[in-house]
């Protein structure tokens, strides 16, 4: 079958594009060039007035894994706030905060998004992640193993194994959790915690083993680009929170040397202690250092204001968040000599002035980091906000004016302590799909994803343009799905099953020899029985894997 | 005749993964590492292999039709059991969104006294590897721990080497209510285990008395439940002056109204803990028979745990009125699909209602079901995933052997699809 996409505005920054007209063209679930000679179109979309991009990517989103389900299981009462209905097409659920699976791939997708990667895959829940993801329709999916306070690898350091070793045992830990990146949360900071320690500053030692935040993330960055791992180590930095973390993260990108890193919801990770409440925007001197290191890429975790709950690995960090639960209920948990999480609701208000200057920061960053390849639209969903807010965020990046009339809602005093106002920068079409597609293809080392040239897969969004941003981007007019038509006017017509995304970087066996006398020790299961298999992904018929190169491999 | 090494299994909760199976043709023996859960439940022989209409052997084919025309014609049906493997409840979850059923997992009414608890304040728990590397003072609250999970002490405190104590032997062991049967908790050096034993009906008391002994409370009684108050500050010393205690419970044994509150005390305590300068941890104990796996499922397809009904066309979640036994006993109901994978001897509530089961190959009735579908046992007839008492790690069960039985999963979807 072969469809053609006519006349729509084109904006496909993977190849230049920006804004031309230009027809698209898809067979067999791939974007094809016209084809030459004489050729029948099976099925024409006049997009005359129309807006074409990819598919969207979330390269942060915390929609598969343990914590999640915590995270469901603890607020029957949001649940309640949004129920969702079956359709002859679509399963019930559950909508806002943190959605049920099937319920997070349908908005996904009814926000033109196609693909979402759980940025925090613990490598003995990853089965748990990858079942969930599996229940996940529509979008493609993948996930980044968290290391850096399993007891593992901190035994390594201790032992000061040399680069070579660290690098078997990453790779054959993204291998066993079919992993596309590594993570690293409060590095050694989880592992910190279950000694008691309440905070990890970057060269503070764990007590136990005398490792430092610092060295954890230098090894692991190393790991990562000379595993030949596209994307780059994938930092959850440490002192989340913290009035005056901007220093700690100042301090992250200086000591990395130059490694590729990519810093997480950093919107987290800016702040000051200026001001008569102690607490200011470290949002210019974050861009500024951004701006300058090439090396970093980040994206933003911002907060929008309502409820929503938060779960992170960080237990250390959310234990000492859960003051401010609200709802007043919380969980913690030490998981397994690998790692830990925390999950605590939040709601954000615009009246606090914490949470307004919070939300101020993190449209800052977004404003004064230059280079749209390097910063990505993220709400750390669910910890920023739930992910069906991003139409309402592009609306805030794209329209001044829009923006300060909500600055001038918030909490009178973070007004005055940021410079928003100021910033009269509005994102072009083009800059959000370079965040939104792209940069974010680029940065997964999606091969044959986020683009719109013959031969990418065809997952194509189209939208009306409309000078309201929110609307234009909560209400897609198609969506496309590996070339089939999976929804129109902002709604399912059809549903599929995505792919799941992993690496597969090679490793010397011998490390399991090692590490079966550590897990037949130590741990509570057999090596054997820890690895994820591929049957596992695939074995119900609806799972596939999709395995990408790495740096180096030739194409 | 084969042997498979490193069996997972199903069926005692903590994740046991080391079993050596010997298989000859259908029948199955545990030759190492068993235990008085898991052998008999692997051990288990195959009878049924055909299923059954009104008692007569029908094809799979007639079986399914005829479910499913049973189901057309229902108001409420109810789905009871949820007692299978992560395919299974994925099925079992889509028949019941189609059919517009209740949900409701057989141990629910137990695991109910942790959920209360969890919604209401939440908790901070840990998860087996770390109580075996970690785990200096483990406080056991009313259950007998070695009946529940034979091989607990064995694999995760007498363990020969841990990674930050220096003699596991040392670690103490304190029961709290009920007694232990045997010896497992006392220390391969001979430490026995400390017994405060109390009526379960007292353990409310007991645990309001011991968390505000942890806290600094004053109290002004000399025993509560026949427990010394001297005893229980005693205990409060030592979960205060542990690194990282551990205090396990089985929601199920607190058997008595309102145990969501000693729950949610005892959770309480654990934050208490946390906060005077050292580490404890809860450790909430079941997974058996699929229950973790049944509750996780249906948390990330409903967002709610398993007591849930579609009759509304979405999930609605309520931890009373959507007890299975409630609503056959009120005639709310008007059919019951009973799944169990696991134990032959689960069997459906009695009830005059037209009953389907999707059991497991051996199981027998008092009264003949309208349709039964023997099905095989994940981990043994089919590979699969199954949940942990921690709830964080998902095992993957192995297939043993080929009994030619369907999976739940099979089932379930085959009658979803004729409908």
């Amino acid at each position: 079958m072969l469809i053609k996409l006519t006349g729509g505005a084109v904006y496909d920054p993977a190849s230049g594009i920006d804004g031309a007209k230009q027809d698209i063209y898809i067979q067999d679930g791939r974007i094809v060039n016209k084809p030459t000679g004489d050729f029948k179109v099976d099925k024409e979309y006049d997009l005359t007035g129309k807006v074409v991009m990819s598919g969207a990517i979330d390269m942060h989103t915390h929609i598969g894994g343990g914590k999640g389900n915590i995270a469901r299981t603890l607020l029957p009462e949001d649940h309640r706030q949004d129920p969702v209905a079956r359709t002859d097409i679509t399963r019930s659920g559950c909508g806002h905060a943190m959605p049920s699976t099937f319920v997070t791939g349908y908005r996904y997708a009814e926000m033109g998004y196609t693909a979402g990667f759980e940025p925090a895959v613990l490598p003995i829940n990853a089965r748990q992640a990858h079942m969930e993801m599996a229940d996940i329709p529509i979008l493609d999916k993948g996930g980044y193993v968290l290391l850096g306070s399993d007891d593992y690898l901190l035994r390594m350091l201790t032992a000061k194994k040399d680069q070579k070793a660290i690098n078997d045992y990453v790779a054959f830990t993204m291998q066993a959790a079919k992993a596309i990146g590594v993570k690293v949360v409060n590095p050694g900071g989880i592992n910190a915690f279950k000694f008691n320690q309440r905070k990890l500053d970057l060269d503070e030692q764990n007590s136990h083993y005398g490792v430092t935040p610092r060295d954890i993330l230098r090894v692991l960055a190393t790991a990562v680009k000379e595993l030949g791992v596209t994307h780059p180590l994938h930092v959850h930095g440490c002192n989340l929170g913290v009035p005056g973390n901007m220093d700690t993260t100042l301090n992250t990108i200086q000591g990395i040397g130059g490694l590729p890193m990519h810093l997480t919801h950093i919107q987290f990770h800016s702040y000051g202690t200026e001001g008569d409440f102690k607490f200011s925007s470290g949002a210019a001197q974050i861009a500024e250092a951004v701006n300058k290191n090439k090396n970093i890429t980040i994206d933003v975790g911002q907060i929008l204001f309502g409820q929503t709950v938060t779960a992170s690995g960080d237990n250390m960090r959310q234990h000492a968040n859960h003051k401010h639960a609200s709802p007043n209920k919380w969980v913690v948990m030490d998981i397994e000599c690998d790692a830990g999480c925390g999950v605590v609701p939040f709601k954000y208000k615009d009246q606090n002035f914490v949470n307004a200057l919070q939300w101020a920061i993190g449209l800052e960053t977004f404003l004064l980091v230059d280079d749209p390849w390097r910063i990505f639209l993220t709400t750390d969903h669910p910890n920023g906000a739930p992910f069906t807010s991003y139409p309402h965020l592009i609306r805030l990046l794209m329209d001044k004016t829009f923006r300060n009339d909500m600055l001038a809602t918030i909490h009178p005093e973070a007004q005055k302590m940021t410079t928003l106002a100021s910033i009269d920068r509005e994102y072009t079409l083009q800059e959000i799909a370079i965040m939104t597609r792209a940069g974010a293809a680029r940065l997964i080392g999606l091969q044959d994803r986020g683009g719109l040239s013959a031969g990418n897969w065809a997952d194509i969004t189209v939208y009306t343009d409309n000078a309201d941003r929110q609307k234009m981007f909560e209400k897609p007019d198609y969506v496309f799905k590996d070339g089939e038509l999976v929804v129109v006017d902002g709604k399912v017509v059809h549903t599929k099953w995505g792919t799941t995304h992993v690496v597969k970087p090679d490793y010397d066996s011998s490390v399991e020899k090692d590490l079966q006398a550590y897990f037949d020790k130590f741990l509570t299961m057999k090596l054997n029985n820890f690895k994820i298999s591929d049957d596992e992904i695939t074995e119900d018929g609806r799972g596939s894997l999709t395995v990408h190169p790495l740096k180096g491999d030739v194409a | 005749m084969a042997e498979i090494i490193e069996v997972p299994s199903p069926f005692c909760g903590i994740g046991t993964d080391d079993l050596t199976v010997q298989v000859d043709g259908v029948a199955l023996k545990v030759i190492k590492n068993g235990c008085a859960v898991n052998t008999p439940a692997f051990e288990q022989a195959v009878t049924d292999t055909s299923p059954r209409v009104d008692g007569k052997e029908v094809s799979f084919d007639v079986a399914v039709a005829k479910a499913a025309a049973l189901l057309k014609n229902t108001n409420q049906p109810v789905i009871g059991g949820c007692a299978t493997d992560v395919n299974g409840m994925r099925a079992l979850l889509a028949l019941a969104d189609r059919s517009g059923a209740v949900v409701d997992n057989m141990n629910f009414t137990g695991a109910r006294n942790n959920f209360l608890a969890l919604q209401d304040s939440g908790w901070m728990n840990t998860t087996l590897a770390e109580v075996k590397n970690r785990c200096d003072l483990l406080l056991v609250v009313g259950i007998d721990l070695e009946s529940f999970s034979p091989r607990f002490f064995e694999r995760y405190l007498w363990n020969e080497e841990s990674m930050f104590l220096a003699d596991t032997g040392k670690r103490e062991v304190i029961y709290l209510g009920k007694a232990p049967s045997g010896n497992a908790s006392t220390s391969p050096s001979g430490q026995k285990a400390l017994v405060f034993e109390c009526a379960n009906e007292a353990l409310p008391d007991v645990i309001a008395v011991l968390r505000a002994l942890v806290k600094g409370n004053p109290i002004r009684v000399d025993s509560v439940g026949g427990i010394a108050v001297a005893d229980l500050q005693a205990i409060a010393d030592k979960l205060k002056a542990a690194s990282y205690s551990v205090v396990t419970w089985a929601a199920g044994a607190l058997a008595y109204s309102q145990a969501e509150l000693t729950v949610q005390t005892l959770s309480e305590m654990i934050k208490d803990i946390n906060n005077k300068n050292t580490r404890s941890s809860g450790l909430p104990l079941g997974g058996k028979e699929g229950d973790q796996t049944a509750n996780q499922v249906c948390g990330w397809t409903t967002g709610y745990p398993a007591r849930t009904r579609f009759s509304s066309g979405f999930p609605e979640y309520d931890p009373y009125l959507n007890d299975a036994n409630f609503l056959l006993n009120n005639g709310e109901a008007d059919a019951l699909v009973w799944v169990q994978a696991f134990n032959v001897k689960a069997v459906p509530p009695a009830t005059d209602l037209p009953i389907i089961v999707v059991g497991r190959s051996g199981m027998t009735f008092a009264k003949e079901p309208d349709v039964f579908i023997p099905v095989g046992t994940p981990g043994i007839d089919h590979a699969g995933h199954a949940y942990r008492m921690d709830n964080v790690v998902a095992i993957r069960l192995k297939k043993l052997r080929d009994s030619g039985l369907p999976s739940t999963a099979d089932v379930l979807n085959a009658i979803e699809q004729a409908l």
